[in-house]
């Protein structure tokens, strides 16, 4: 028999999902975390941060876009944008796509990740060289800290909520955001699935944390085979503008911009959600 | 640091603090499954499935009593002996005593192996309510040095050496002088000094270090204890160091008679000792030894930037080494994050309750005008950055004006009666509100910190009632009187 690698992401204590390996890429301990890269046959490369998968790159596409667009067709002008988190520089690459944005932040806490994209995962880090994004290596929730109605838009592209982006699920990481966006501002985050007990603790904690800080705060859906359950949400939560009702599609279809998952009639079915999440998201919302 | 090339003395140090010998034998114990037919009657764990099924087998297993190969704490001839000889070496003392009741029981140790019923002991009023549960216990008189208070803080300091030095001038029969090192906020008096006093004048220095464990290992740190040449020390190893809660360490130096000092601890310790704790009193010294200096080096990079970041956010003032004067303040310990709420308008425990209502946030203690929390290196950096923004965001969501804070002075303590006296004498009930000018029968306390708004024997000055209601509005734990509601005070009938 012939001798196979495969790499498995425990997507909860009783269920994993695996892939086969067909080469380890890169391996290293920063600072922070243990970070791998591994060419997969059916996935292709991945990004791996202690032991739990980050991005594919068949599949990343819809996470990256899903996080980027929905919030550029509601906010009629974005000019600074704030990522927090995505060292892989994905959601950097689709926001380059605005030539209207004049400045991207980018904080990532690990070095490591963006110097290893940025040799190792070119699909996602081509981006990082545009003239307009500026890269700092710090902890995220000191960086936004000293803010003060700085940004259009902050988008957090984190981890899991239990590691190093464990500060980006606390209430007093959205306060800080809210602090460091401007009146009309968005913030986008990364809400985690709401399908496995271990993960809708996530969902409900951030969406209580969110409510909050926010006035409009809801949460919207994609589908992403690769993560835990598929069914993977992101947080909108906003000073002003609503998801649907300041979706302008004239606008955003104009600009022409190449997508391969996002339009703009899946913005609006994004945000129709099953009974199940509601209910999640109720109860939350009643304890406020 | 340049290290100087170790002596060969040192090398047989570093050797011999390599080793664990009360938790090897332990270890050892839990393999050879011995057949037990003694206490306790779960017998690792079997007889109580529940119980271990929460707590783990593996400590289930460690938890025996007191047999040949373990030794006997209340007489150590063996490893508990051995394990006490390294701790004594790693903290520079002559002897050193495993303690099963937390830091109160050394405190208490220390005083009643050193005072009996009417010898006077000299005490800043600041100190543990443990110091003076040990007098109402052995009836021992209080002589109290005021150790003045941070005018913009308003939290007590250390002892001024000339306070110390009149006082010993007016009770030279005291036995012995006890001192905080340092006191919670991490304030030291000038310990060198007042051991020279104390000792010309023939009385003992004994200290609470039940919050400056970490002194013993990183130079930088205020002066420990057993280096100013303190008779006998409580330290917390359990706070600041490592060990499971509940566990501490009394350190002596002679001439205190070791022996003498075994059987007052005796007199209240149980018979039972629990392996759990006194193991990890073992582990822990070792730990403290090896890795001290690195772990408290960490905690005060945190401390550090935490002060720093905290100062930046305005309003806070989280205060650091600046506080230092020479006298009251002689040095300061920069492990402790202690921040100034007052000017944002919000009690210290205000604030301490919505770091934990709102974000999830636990810290030591909120009293009036502060807030105090611990760091370790066990810390995250990212937990640090979490503390931090948590007060940016209660300051911005909720920052008033400070007009009507309790503003609070050092109380000269009216001591009316003895605390043994008072404590056991006869007395009635009377409502909180209604008790100025009464001599308070029991204690009032905010805990933590644990220290006596008033305690037995003292009279409940407006002052002093002003501060009970306040602390009790503003939602502080208050202990002490048999009524568990504190409407009620026990006063002298
Ligand atoms: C100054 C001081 N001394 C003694 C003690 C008593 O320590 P333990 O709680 O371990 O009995 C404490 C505890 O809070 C303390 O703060």
């Amino acid at each position: 028999m012939r001798t196979e690698l495969w790499y498995t992401d425990e997507h909860t204590r009783d269920v994993r999902f695996s892939m086969k390996v067909v080469e380890q890429i890169a391996s290293k301990k920063s600072a922070v975390q243990q970070i791998d890269i591994f060419d997969t046959s059916a996935y292709g490369r991945v990004l791996v941060l202690d032991g739990g998968l980050m991005i594919t790159e068949k599949d990343e596409f819809i996470y990256h876009e899903m996080i980027t667009h929905v919030p550029m067709a509601v906010h009629p002008r974005v000019k600074n944008v704030l990522v927090i988190g995505g060292g892989d520089g994905g959601t950097v690459r689709e926001l380059t796509k605005y030539r209207t944005i004049e400045s991207i932040d980018l904080v990532e806490v690990d070095k490591h990740v963006v110097l290893l994209a940025k040799k190792y995962l070119p699909f996602t880090s081509s981006k990082l060289k545009d003239k307009r994004v500026k890269v700092w290596f710090e902890e995220g929730l000191r960086y936004v800290r000293g803010k003060k109605a700085e940004y259009d838009l902050i988008i957090v592209d984190s981890s899991d909520p239990y590691g190093p982006a464990e500060g980006f699920f606390t209430r007093e990481f959205y306060g800080t955001c809210f602090k460091a966006l401007r009146d009309d501002g968005i913030l986008i985050n990364q809400h985690e699935s709401p399908f496995y007990a271990a993960h809708q603790k996530s969902v409900r904690d951030a969406h209580r944390h969110i409510v909050m800080e926010f006035p409009v705060s809801t949460v919207y859906q994609c589908h992403i085979p690769s993560y835990p359950s598929g069914h993977w949400l992101f947080g909108f939560a906003s000073k002003k503008y609503h998801p649907i009702g300041n979706l302008d599609e004239a606008r955003w279809n104009k600009l022409r911009i190449n997508t391969r998952y996002y339009n703009t009639a899946l913005h609006r079915g994004a945000f129709a959600l099953p009974n199940y999440v509601l209910d999640i998201l109720k109860e939350e919302e009643s304890g406020c | 640091m340049a290290r100087t090339v170790p002596s060969r003395a040192e090398d047989a140090r570093t050797a011999r603090q390599r080793a664990t010998p009360l938790a090897d034998a332990l270890d050892a114990q839990r393999i050879n499954r011995l057949a037990h037919f003694d206490v306790p009657a779960h017998k690792s764990g079997r007889g109580n499935p529940e119980l271990t099924e929460y707590l783990g087998e593996r400590a289930m297993a460690m938890d025996v009593n007191s047999m040949k190969p373990l030794d006997n704490l209340g007489h150590p001839v063996s490893v508990i002996r051995d394990a006490q000889r390294l701790a004594a070496e790693a903290f520079g003392a002559d002897d050193a005593f495993f303690m099963v009741n937390g830091t109160t029981s050394a405190v208490q140790a220390m005083i009643m192996a050193t005072c009996t019923a009417g010898d006077e002991i000299i005490l800043p009023r600041n100190v543990h309510r443990s110091a003076i549960n040990a007098l109402v216990v052995c009836g021992a008189i209080p002589v109290y040095v005021n150790p003045g208070t941070d005018k913009r803080l308003g939290i007590p300091l250390g002892m001024r050496v000339e306070d110390v030095a009149k006082a010993i001038a007016e009770h030279p029969s005291a036995k012995a002088v006890l001192v905080n090192n340092p006191t919670y906020y991490g304030i030291c008096s000038n310990l060198v000094e007042i051991v020279k006093l104390a000792h010309a004048a023939g009385m003992r220095v004994l200290a609470d270090e039940a919050h400056g464990t970490h002194f013993y290992f990183h130079e930088e740190l205020p002066v420990s204890a057993m280096a100013a040449g303190c008779d006998m020390t409580a330290a917390s190893i359990h706070k600041t160091g490592g060990s499971l809660t509940q566990s501490s360490v009394l350190l002596t130096r002679r001439p205190v008679n070791p022996d003498y000092v075994r059987q007052v601890i005796t007199l209240t310790q149980s018979t039972s000792a629990s392996y759990l704790l006194l193991s990890s009193l073992d582990i822990a010294r070792k730990n403290l030894f090896f890795r001290g200096r690195e772990m408290y080096q960490k905690t005060m990079d945190f401390a550090d930037y935490a002060r720093e970041e905290i100062n930046e956010l305005g309003g806070y003032y989280a205060f650091g080494p600046e506080i230092i004067d020479g006298d009251a303040v002689f040095a300061f310990d920069r492990t402790k994050l202690s921040v100034h709420t007052r000017d944002i308008g919000l009690a210290g425990i205000e604030v301490y309750d919505h770091l934990r209502d709102d974000y999830g946030i636990q810290i030591e203690f909120g009293d009036v005008g502060n807030l105090l929390a611990i760091l370790s290196a066990g810390d995250r950096m990212m937990d640090v950055e979490r503390l931090i923004s948590a007060l940016e965001e209660i300051k911005r969501l909720r920052e008033k004006s400070p007009i009507g804070l309790f503003d609070h002075e050092y109380i000269d303590p009216v001591i009316a009666l003895p605390p043994q006296e008072a404590f056991y004498a006869k007395k009635r009930r009377v409502p909180m509100r209604a008790s100025t000018g009464l001599v308070a029968g029991e204690f009032v306390m905010s805990y933590p910190p644990g220290i006596p708004i008033v305690a037995p024997g003292e009279r409940i000055t407006p002052d002093v009632l002003e501060h009970i209601l306040f602390a009790k509005e503003k939602g502080c734990f208050m202990t002490g009187t048999e009524d568990m509601n504190l409407e009620y005070i026990n006063v002298l009938a």
